[in-house]
């Protein structure tokens, strides 16, 4: 068939027949600080990417009527897929965390769990926009510091000062080259959205 | 109102492939809105990457994000067609059931962390 896709056995690409539910995580952060390594290294299916074309927020109007320069940029996003049972399956889109494309995030976070924030020790000041955005959207995030070989690692005390988390914002790090180290940091992050959940219905 | 400039970059412009439209027929699609190929319907009619998604999702079911993955169209665009094959019968979304705010369902966000939980 022309169109499926060739190099992969059909049961590698589609779905379960018996999947009822698909949720989402968001793995964020800057550039180059892992997303789309951390992505392949828990998908089943080879990761995909996808794009996105952005118009910057609020110029959809002006842009039409043609009085604007051009206010269109192409975003990449980078998802992997995880079956976690016969009925559920969970995606992961790895995005650049910049504020100019909050549209986009609007559209992935609507209906998202969470988010893993990645961080690298060796540019912690480039994660505060990327948790900047997750706030204004309402997205509880955890952080994982990637590690890079030879980068410096810091106590994640120290980190978490660095960065100025909430008490409550979970901290770990992980590898983002390997799956269970990776599969850890997901669990602390989606055992942080129980907990929040509790809270918040208490409240 | 015609937009006076398009970026050049694309070989086929978007909105030849979506009719000029640059929204879905519905709004109720999301990245991980799961679509499989309903009955079996002529294609005849159908434009060619309409077909191509017909076709791709004919085996079983995949995302909208897989969709536009593996045809390599932009999201929005591949929004656009899912919706018209759903109007035109070709494709149906495989759950009907989404919750509403997956956020605070407690039962999905422990099935989550089951299905984490074994991958170790």
């Amino acid at each position: 068939m022309g169109s499926a896709p060739a190099s992969d056995a059909t049961s590698d690409v589609y779905l379960l027949p018996t999947v009822k539910t698909a949720v989402k995580l968001l793995v964020v952060g800057h550039f180059a600080v892992g997303k789309t390594t951390f992505v392949g290294s828990l998908s089943e299916i080879r990761p995909l990417r996808t794009e996105e074309v952005m118009t910057r927020a609020g110029a959809l109007v002006d842009d039409l009527a043609g009085t604007r320069d051009k206010t269109t940029t192409t975003v990449a996003l980078d998802f992997g897929r995880l079956t976690l049972s016969d009925r559920l399956v969970l995606y992961l889109f790895g995005t650049p965390g910049q504020q100019r494309f909050t549209q986009l995030w609007q559209d992935m976070t609507r209906g998202a769990l969470g988010a893993l924030v990645l961080a690298d020790t060796r540019r912690l000041d480039q994660s505060f926009e990327v948790m900047g955005v997750l706030e204004e959207l309402g997205l509880p995030y955890a952080v994982a510091v990637n590690h890079f070989d030879g980068a410096p690692l810091f106590e994640l005390d120290e980190v978490r000062e660095a960065l100025d988390l909430l008490p409550e914002t979970p901290l770990v790090r992980c590898d983002a080259r390997d799956q269970e180290s990776s599969t850890r940091a997901l669990i602390a992050l989606v055992e942080y959205l129980i907990g929040r959940t509790g809270t918040l219905e208490h409240a | 109102m015609t937009p006076r400039r398009r970026p050049p970059e694309r070989l086929v412009r978007s909105y030849v492939v979506t009719d000029g439209r640059a929204f879905p027929s519905r709004n109720t699609l999301d990245l991980v809105t799961m679509v499989v190929t309903g009955e079996d319907l002529p294609l005849t009619g159908l434009s060619p990457e309409k077909r191509r998604v017909v076709e791709l999702c004919r085996p079983g079911a995949l995302s909208i994000a897989e969709v536009a993955g593996h045809l390599v169209l932009p999201v929005s665009v591949t929004k656009v067609l899912v919706a018209d094959l759903m109007d035109s019968g070709h494709l149906v979304t495989r759950a009907p059931y989404v919750p509403a705010n997956p956020a605070f369902d407690i039962r999905i966000l422990e099935e989550v962390l089951d299905g984490l939980r074994a991958r170790l």
